[in-house]
């Protein structure tokens, strides 16, 4: 087998972060606070590496969209193993707005215009919890989807993945080309070593911008407010158990 | 340009004057040009040199980010445990060195990482902030161990002392120091007479050498001549373990407990002639220069632990209440905050310029001093800072601002005592005013 990756990063908040409102409740405050890579989207990098290590890749390729600061995320990528970068710049209040709907549109026509035949992504971004983008992109291309993926073999041309579901774990195979997006325990990802770090500096990143891929980036949904989580009210003791009972069916809990 | 000066030799009338002026005219036009280009690349190296004032390079930033990453998981969660254990931290250590972090100036042949002095000072930084042993155990490495050899060192030497050392599995040590000279490096009592075969026999014994127990390899300084005095002085590489060669008892530090400190003893220690290091009489001129480069590594040490402390102390002081509110409101912590930044900032951007200097191949021996001065002088304000911002919980160690504390006290003795780096900066200073 010897596949070509896209996989997708996104620039996020860094997850140690305290997250804080604006004061005008219009989004939250990204200026001057640290981002990252999604630690899912990591997972996706690291993934495709091992896939390239053990021969069963021969190309990934990192795509990310967002403002400028997003190559700092596709030089992670590039540090970790990735070939090469596709950077589509939206910046500003465009990016605000941007829905997974976009970025699935944009990963079909990369996969299309680079001949891709497997697409990685996190399961979902750590901003905005949505986990589609693998769903949709997979329909989009009406492509196999193996989504919150936590162990991937390569059997026969084809793919065994097993799945993190509710009620357990689910082992289906998929024919290539497929989306997979990566669960939390489908690898560790690695450091970046310092000979990578330097190699990653020549690997080359191509700027695109929607309209090159065809994507209408125009907002489909408007931020009405953004708000803190209501702060957290002190409980009441109760003597025992009975009481305990009393007290929720009082409050209409039970 | 160079055609029109042509074009007015050539009405000369002697043929010879013709010949010899196009000659020195080609010479002149190219000699102009190469003055061109070399005030090119002298604004081009402003231009770096200007820049790392405002953020690090790209690749700097993206090994920041990595070894900050590393320091936060692998060491911070441990480094409590190896300073009440006194445990040498072999996993992690282990694990920088597949990272490229124990052979980071080595160039990519003899198996390193290739990368220059300001990458090693913004590593040694990070690395120090989550555990200060294992920033000096990566330091003392790098910088005395692999220097001396990387810059003294012939091709066969680098393969055989160098290459199975950059990967992290082996380290080494520097023995200098001994228990009757410190500073005073010149007197330097262990002897290295020469023996039938050409090669040398060892007397001696050398103090307070980092990494003396788990290194596999030191470089020794010795007297070869005492009639020269320092200029009697020679270096060699020694294997460890090697007969005539044995190691003291663990020095108990106040801090950096995860690197072990102890004595070298050599009593009738044979060498072969070719461990000799550059040439015979050169020891004290290496130790001295390997040194001016192991200041930024231990300044970069210094600032690792000034900025893991003074993290230390916002944090518990963003958290503390008193008087009914966050203790960061109050003026008196905030004067201190204000006062560690500065130190911390300021010997930063020293640190970071004596290593642009260095990478640019250019006279750094003033800027490195300033810098571990700085530095250690910083780490050492801070961490007492912060202690006194925890208040009694900065005094147990349930916090790790006690631990800072100790570990930064020994920046300001090792590499070069704060005194000595004084009298370094007041030389240079003086020469520059000519007086």
């Amino acid at each position: 087998m010897s596949l070509r990756i896209l996989v997708g990063v996104k620039r996020v908040i860094d997850y140690a972060v305290k997250i804080r409102v604006k004061p005008d409740k219009s989004g939250v405050i990204t200026e001057g606070v640290k981002h990252s890579m999604n630690p899912f989207d990591e997972i996706a990098i690291e993934e495709a590496v091992r896939m390239k290590e053990k021969k069963i890749a021969k190309e990934i390729v990192a795509f990310s969209c967002g403002p400028a600061q997003c190559q700092e995320t596709l030089r992670t990528a590039l540090a970790m193993g990735a070939d090469r970068g596709i950077h589509v710049e939206v910046a500003g209040p465009q990016f605000d707005t941007l829905q997974p709907l976009h970025i699935s549109k944009m990963l079909a026509q990369l996969a299309k215009d680079e001949q891709i035949d497997l697409i990685i992504v996190g399961k979902q971004a750590i901003d905005d919890d949505c986990n589609q983008t693998a769903q949709m992109t997979a329909a989009l291309l009406d492509w196999p989807q193996a989504t919150s993926a936590s162990k991937i073999e390569a059997k026969d041309g084809s793919l065994q993945v097993v799945r993190e579901i509710d009620g357990g774990l689910e082992t289906i195979k998929v024919k290539l080309p497929t989306v997979v997006s990566a669960d939390l325990r489908l690898n560790e990802p690695r450091y970046a070593t310092l000979p990578n770090i330097m190699k990653a500096k020549k690997k080359p990143i191509k700027k695109l911008t929607p309209k090159d891929l065809g994507v209408d980036v125009s907002p489909r949904i408007e931020v009405v407010t953004v708000e803190e989580p209501p702060v957290r009210l002190a409980g009441a003791k109760v003597e025992n158990v009975d009481m305990m009972v009393e007290k929720l069916k009082a409050l209409g809990h039970a | 340009m160079a055609l029109s000066f042509v074009g007015n030799v050539q009405s000369c009338r002697l043929l010879e004057f013709q010949y010899i002026s196009v000659i020195s005219c080609f010479v002149l036009v190219m000699a102009l040009q190469l003055r061109r280009l070399s005030l090119g690349l002298a604004k081009f190296q402003q231009a770096r040199n200007a820049s790392i004032l405002t953020s690090l390079p790209e690749t700097h930033e993206l090994l920041r980010k990595t070894c900050r990453d590393f320091a936060e998981a692998e060491l911070k969660p441990n480094a409590a445990r190896f300073d009440k254990e006194h445990l040498y931290p072999k996993e992690q250590i282990l694990k920088m060195g597949e990272l490229g972090l124990m052979g980071i100036v080595v160039p990519e042949d003899f198996g390193g990482a290739g990368l220059d002095y300001l990458a090693y000072a913004v590593a040694i930084e990070e690395i120090s902030r989550g555990c200060a042993s294992a920033g000096v155990i990566m330091s003392a490495h790098n910088s005395l161990y692999l220097g001396p050899l990387l810059k003294y060192g012939n091709d066969q030497q680098k393969k055989d002392w160098v290459q199975p050392f950059a990967g992290g599995d082996k380290i080494g040590c520097f023995s200098l120091s001994e228990p009757g000279n410190g500073s005073d490096a010149g007197a330097a009592s262990t002897t290295a007479v020469t023996s039938a075969d050409g090669g040398w026999t060892l007397n001696g014994t050398k103090a307070w050498i980092t990494n003396g127990y788990e290194s596999e390899a030191t470089v020794v300084f010795a007297t070869t001549d005492k009639s020269l005095k320092h200029k009697g002085i020679s270096a060699f590489v020694v294997p460890k373990p090697t007969p005539g060669l044995s190691l003291g008892k663990k020095e108990d530090k106040l801090g950096i407990r995860g690197s072990s400190t102890c004595n070298l003893i050599f009593e009738d220690c044979h060498i072969p002639k070719d461990n000799l290091l550059g040439k015979p009489g050169l020891g004290f001129k290496i130790a001295m220069s390997i040194l001016d480069g192991g200041r930024i590594g231990i300044a970069a040490q210094a600032l690792g632990i000034g900025q893991a402390a003074l993290d230390c102390a916002v944090d518990y002081a963003s958290k503390r209440k008193a008087f009914g509110q966050p203790i960061t409101k109050l003026q008196s912590i905030q004067n201190k905050i204000a006062d560690m930044a500065l130190q911390l900032e300021s010997a930063r951007l020293l640190t970071w310029r004596a290593a642009a200097l260095q990478d640019e191949g250019r006279a750094f021996i003033k800027e490195a001093a300033m810098a571990k001065l700085a530095a250690s002088e910083a780490a050492t304000f801070i961490s007492h800072q912060a202690i006194q911002i925890l208040g009694g919980m900065g005094y147990v160690s349930d916090m790790p601002a006690e631990r800072h504390y100790r570990d930064a006290r020994i920046t300001e003795i090792y590499e070069g005592t704060s005194e000595i780096q004084r009298l370094v900066i007041a030389g240079n200073v003086l020469k520059e005013y000519g007086v």
